[in-house]
């Protein structure tokens, strides 16, 4: 069983409340793009081993989204954060770094 | 290779059976092959296994990072049919279910093809409306299937409780000639068959880098050496999105965990498969007396070949609604298996960004009942660069908006 905390409600979640939605911080396109980058940004899901950033909706709680810091290998959480960001916050990458040095994800590192 | 029939058991029985040769053999690899399949599940070995048989290309190595058979095949729930909405999906999805029919003798290895029937419940009004569309769509494609009505269900399979409190059986899609056969031996037929042709299996054997040069493969960098190849097949389900990173390009696939679980033996008591896609189960029962059950896969992104456990609660929660026999059964074993989904929930079979590697991918919960047709169609492909069967499964499709798209069409469960 999966547990994250939800950063609205500051209180430890189990899956069966929440809803997973996915890659995280995905750059939106709309009409008049061109083919590949609405490919891209629609279908191109980043699928590492490693770490991965997801969102994550409160569904049964707040309903409030949310971005988790995961690892799709262990299963390890490193963190959650507010989804009103364009980028993981210092303190999720350090905790990632702490325990997978040198990891990368999309242009974060 | 020392053909299997009833003459060599009775030869074998009068000397001790000490003339059985093993069914394949430990490779080491060569320095170079004309084409390498990674991956030895089912649709690499039947990948490999039709290069040789139609094409004659026998120079081949199937290359495997853990154990034969370990991944997916060996994980899934074993149902075979064909009911699929979408003309491209049809077509390839029977002609892997007409190879089931006549693979133990053109394999010479009993793949246990029972061919008892799939049904596939109707339990609302939508589902009824869909599966209809479904039936009417099979009949213009030559694919047999009929929509029936309860009391027909009823009849088929007894143990049902087709009048459930809030998901009555309202019908069913059935395809007669749909059901089950043994999933190891698939890839172990599979893998004599070539053994047989001269082709390498090589197993512990993990490739760690693709070699190209100019834009055009040259080899595989693997746990034990390097290997050059003119041609790459990379057909390794779930693992798809990372090797084609080692490849230096991006596949619309994402893993996930999808579950299975059998009970303890019981008798005979279901002679067909059901699938009930609206409450999320479904159940056939092994010739060892197994119920074998299947549910949905997990929401989130995950290579640990374990899932969640509400999932499993979910599943069997429907299927004592459905067959209220099941539930005072004792659960022997469950298990996960991480299976590659597309965003239009079809597989891909296609050449790539890079030249010579080919991709087979994408069959993410339902890949079993495809396998022969997999390989059928994926040999055409690399040997000839295209084939009729796959030419609309390329990875393309996403970016013209060419879906084949089964996600609606065939429910949730694959």
């Amino acid at each position: 069983m999966l547990i994250l905390h939800c950063p609205h409600c500051d209180r430890m979640v189990d899956e069966t409340d929440l809803h997973a939605g996915g890659e995280a911080h995905l750059k939106r396109y709309g009409p008049g793009s061109e083919a590949e980058v609405f490919e891209n940004y629609l279908f191109m899901r980043a699928n590492p081993k490693g770490v991965h950033f997801e969102r994550w909706r409160h569904v049964y709680g707040c309903g409030k989204w949310f971005l988790a810091a995961r690892n799709t290998a262990t299963l390890e959480v490193y963190g959650t954060y507010a989804a009103q960001t364009t980028e993981p916050p210092q303190a999720i990458r350090d905790a990632i770094s702490e325990k997978q040095p040198g990891w990368r994800w999309g242009t974060f590192q | 290779m020392k053909r299997y029939s009833a003459f060599a058991i009775a030869r074998e029985a009068f000397r001790q059976h000490s003339g059985w040769t093993r069914a394949w053999g430990q490779a080491e690899p060569k320095p170079r092959y004309d084409v390498i399949v990674v991956g030895a599940g089912g649709h690499g070995l039947a990948t490999a296994y039709y290069l040789g048989k139609n094409f004659g290309i026998t120079n081949v190595a199937v290359l495997e990072k853990g154990w034969l058979g370990g991944g997916n095949t060996g994980r899934n729930t074993t149902i075979i049919r064909s009911n699929y909405l979408q003309d491209p999906s049809a077509a390839i999805y029977e002609k892997s279910r007409s190879l089931y029919e006549t693979l133990s003798q053109d394999l010479n290895y009993n793949v246990m093809f029972s061919p008892r029937g799939v049904m596939m419940l109707a339990q609302t009004q939508h589902e009824i409306r869909g599966y209809q569309r479904t039936a009417h769509a099979n009949a213009l494609q030559g694919v047999t299937t009929e929509f029936i009505g309860p009391q027909r269900v009823k009849e088929l399979c007894p143990i049902m409780n087709i009048d459930g409190q809030r998901y009555p059986v309202l019908g069913a899609l059935w395809q007669a000639r749909g059901g089950t056969a043994r999933h190891d031996a698939v890839a172990w037929g599979y893998a004599r068959a070539c053994a047989d042709m001269g082709m390498d299996i090589i197993q512990q054997c993990e490739v760690t880098g693709v070699m190209t040069e100019g834009g055009k493969v040259t080899g595989v960098n693997t746990s034990r050496g390097d290997i050059k190849c003119n041609k790459l097949a990379m057909v390794v389900a779930g693992h798809a999105s990372v090797l084609a990173q080692k490849a230096g390009f991006q596949l619309p696939i994402e893993s996930v965990a999808l579950q299975a679980l059998v009970s303890e033996p019981i008798k005979p008591c279901m002679d067909v498969v059901v699938m009930a896609n609206t409450v999320h189960g479904y159940m056939s029962q092994s010739d060892k007396g197994e119920m074998v059950i299947g549910g949905g896969t997990d929401g989130y992104n995950n290579y640990t070949q374990r899932g969640s456990f509400h999932h499993i609660e979910e599943t069997v929660r429907a299927l004592v609604e459905t067959f209220p026999i099941v539930g005072r059964l004792k659960m022997l074993r469950q298990w996960g298996g991480i299976v590659d989904v597309t965003g239009d929930r079809s597989p891909i079979l296609s050449k790539t960004p890079v030249e010579g590697i080919f991709v087979n991918c994408g069959w993410g919960t339902g890949g079993f009942k495809a396998i022969p047709g997999s390989g059928w169609a994926m040999a055409e492909l690399v040997a000839k660069g295209h084939s009729p069967l796959t030419d609309e499964f390329s990875m393309n499709r996403f970016r013209h908006g060419k879906f084949i798209d089964e996600s609606v069409a065939a429910g949730v469960a694959h």
